[in-house]
């Protein structure tokens, strides 16, 4: 069968079942669409987590990353595996016998108050929009490729697949789709990487493979041939990084916490029925996770290897399919700078920026690009990091269905995250803002309601910043982790683990470390990129690890400000008391 | 730790009830900083800080420092909240404070 028929089954046939699932798990109460009732097995949960958590960077764009970063892309790696354990040891179990809906719920109730709430609110949302248009360019890019239809269409049938199982089942709904969504992405995931590892080194698992001798009987191990062939192009090292290691060290520890601290993670941890079952759901989460995540370096150094192989020193008369139909989509682009029209991939820009591309042809037969040649690299050809999960099928010569199976895992991956953000915001905005603050009187069926509209805006906003990126999403996705490192964990954390922090110390740390971390990301990412070095930073921290200063800031200034002002009520002593056995969990409320 | 503490049979007083749920928190407290410092070990000791010095150890292809950064930190982290679940289970029943 053709390819693109089978990409049109599969995505059609994964798009049935989640629909059908979203039917037959309709949330009818508040509890069923905010917590899924609160009776979700650990093991289901931790499954929903998983593809909650792994986004359509995760899927589509790390591998990527680490294809051309090596080394320093482990900061991804660590940083997104290392928050889990700070979620099951220190905050998910005490979360889920605190046994509310939301995370601005415990920061309200535990500081006793409605700023704290809706400070709390304010950085839920902004994280969150943050994260959702990202997703949704996924889906758009994924369209456009496999599918034949425009970015336009691509996140319009997107919204509307996430409307019908979001909108309509609620947190029950996202429970179950995502379970399907896991199966559907990690098939994606591990199908192609198990064929590359057993193309080249003779070992189908990819773990192993990146550790082994590549077949070609140069008896070198995968990394030193990648180090080898990438020093010969004037690159460094695939195993040495180019970052300095304070910096590493931040934005992984950034990452971690940052992750603790995501308002849709966390919130998966309350559909669970017991506290104990909030630790083994991490746990779970983290297993299938790792899945993916110990795959994706193989994959990212398999990706290399093949393609240099396939690109340096062709003749783009002879390049492959998946060349030019990327070429097409925008996303990989030729110039041919010593006119001998074969492709030279050396280290360096081949041009400043992404392409533009002329309505022509070159001599080579390559698009037109009229960007200004970069002189002093003899680079001539631009990639798009985001294309290597992607392409990698068809760089491989993977059969048909393979392709098709990526295409679909992509979207599941996008869109699971999507539905779980889309919910979080929609939560927050009925119950936190309303139920809690402003219209305490509303009725069940009327929160209810609520939630549905708020989480329809949501989704078009998105939709929106879809379809229309502004030029700003990817440069504020450090936002994301870095504003829920400064601003959410700390306050949980404390609010846990210590009685003295009161509700002055918690406003005060949550606005510091909102202020400077967001001051810090704006002034380099926004207001003054060309500053955006490492001779400009503070303590030589990029803007994407800075949350841990802002983190730090956080600390110092709550406990100062707490230790200043009144002591905390004694109910509030009790609450933290009970918080922390796990003993008489039961239900979340039902308020 | 004093293992032959009786467990608490609960319902008593509260001040020994109090008791009891200290002493099962001082015992999570000591966990928690016994597995977060291993967390921090693997992760931002061997995959980073100390990274240069293991690389010159392999395991198979990979150089050690390199390894733990993109594999070995994973699987410890996995270790890590099994040993946890499973420590903190017997640790609830010890104390009688099971969900």
């Amino acid at each position: 069968m053709e390819t693109q028929t089978l990409i049109y089954i599969f995505v059609g046939l994964s798009f049935a079942l989640y629909i059908g699932i979203a039917i037959w798990s309709r949330a009818g109460s508040t509890k069923e669409f905010y917590v899924a009732g609160g009776g979700v097995n650990p093991v289901v949960n931790g499954m929903a987590t998983a593809a909650d958590w792994m986004s359509a960077a995760s899927f589509i764009s790390m591998a990527g990353l680490i294809a051309f970063l090596g080394y320093d892309a482990s900061v991804y790696l660590m940083g997104w595996t290392g928050g889990y354990v700070l979620l099951a040891l220190l905050l998910a179990p005490y979360l889920r016998k605190f046994g509310q809906f939301t995370v601005p719920d415990f920061i309200g109730t535990r500081y006793y108050s409605k700023t704290a709430r809706v400070v709390a609110v304010i950085c839920l949302i902004f994280i969150s929009f943050t994260y959702i248009a990202g997703q949704m360019r996924g889906v758009g890019i994924v369209f456009s490729r496999f599918l034949d239809v425009s970015i336009f269409w691509g996140v319009i049938i997107g919204m509307a697949i996430v409307f019908v199982y979001a909108v309509l089942g609620g947190m029950k709904g996202i429970t179950y789709t995502q379970v399907a969504q896991y199966c559907v992405l990690i098939t994606a995931y591990m199908v192609p990487a198990f064929f590359l590892s057993f193309m080249i080194t003779g070992n189908p698992i990819p773990q192993l493979g990146l550790g082994s001798q590549v077949n070609d009987g140069s008896g070198l191990y995968v990394l030193e041939k990648l180090n080898l062939v990438l020093t010969d192009l004037g690159f460094g090292q695939y195993t040495d990084g180019s970052k300095s290691m304070i910096d590493v060290f931040c934005i992984t520890l950034a990452l971690m916490v940052g992750t603790a601290g995501l308002p849709h993670v966390i919130v998966r941890f309350f559909t669970v029925p017991k506290a104990s079952d909030a630790r083994k759901s991490a746990g779970w989460a983290l297993l299938f996770i790792a899945l993916l995540y110990t795959t994706a370096p193989a994959v990212g150094a398999f990706a290399r290897i093949n393609f240099i192989d396939t690109v340096n020193e062709t003749s783009y008369a002879e390049a492959p399919e998946w060349f030019t139909n990327w070429e097409s989509n925008d996303l990989i682009a030729f110039q041919d700078k010593n006119d001998d029209g074969v492709m030279q991939y050396r280290s360096g820009n081949a041009f400043e920026g992404a392409p533009v591309f002329g309505e022509g042809t070159a001599p080579s037969g390559a698009r037109e690009v009229t960007n200004e040649p970069n002189a002093e690299s003899e680079n001539e050809v631009y990639v798009d990091r985001d294309i290597m999960v992607l392409a990698n099928p068809e760089i491989g010569n993977l059969p048909g269905w393979v392709i098709a199976l990526v295409a679909a895992g992509g979207l599941a991956a996008a869109l699971s995250t999507a539905a779980g953000l889309l919910l979080v915001i929609s939560a927050s905005i009925s119950h936190d803002l309303l139920k809690s603050t402003f219209r305490p009187n509303i009725s069940e069926k009327g929160e209810l309601r609520a939630a549905r509209i708020a989480a329809t805006a949501a989704i078009v906003v998105a939709g929106y910043l879809g379809i229309y990126p502004p030029g700003w999403v990817a440069q504020v996705v450090a936002f994301a982790f870095g504003l829920a490192a400064a601003s959410l964990f700390p306050a949980i954390f404390m609010g846990i683990f210590t009685k003295f922090m009161n509700r002055e110390g918690a406003i005060a740390g949550m606005v510091t470390g909102l202020a400077f971390t967001f001051g810090y990301i704006f002034y380099f990412k926004l207001a003054n990129p060309a500053a955006n070095v490492a001779e400009n930073w503070l303590f030589g921290i990029s803007p994407e690890g800075i949350g841990v200063v802002g983190m730090v800031l956080h600390f110092i200034v709550a406990i100062a400000v707490a230790k200043m002002t009144a002591k905390t009520p004694m109910d509030v002593r009790r609450l933290v008391d009970s918080i922390r056995v796990p003993r008489g969990a039961g239900d979340a409320h039902a308020h | 730790m004093d293992d032959d503490t009786p467990p608490d049979t609960g319902q008593a007083e509260e001040d020994e009830t109090n008791a009891n749920e200290n002493a099962y928190w001082r015992e999570n407290i000591r966990l928690l900083l016994m597995l977060m410092s291993i967390w921090f070990i693997v992760s931002f000791g061997a995959g980073i800080l100390f990274r240069d010095w293991l690389d010159q150890f392999a395991l198979g292809g990979y150089p050690l420092g390199f390894w733990f950064a993109q594999q070995g930190s994973i699987y410890v982290f996995m270790a890590l909240i099994l040993y946890y679940v499973v420590k903190m289970r017997s640790l609830e029943r010890k104390y009688d404070l099971d969900d």
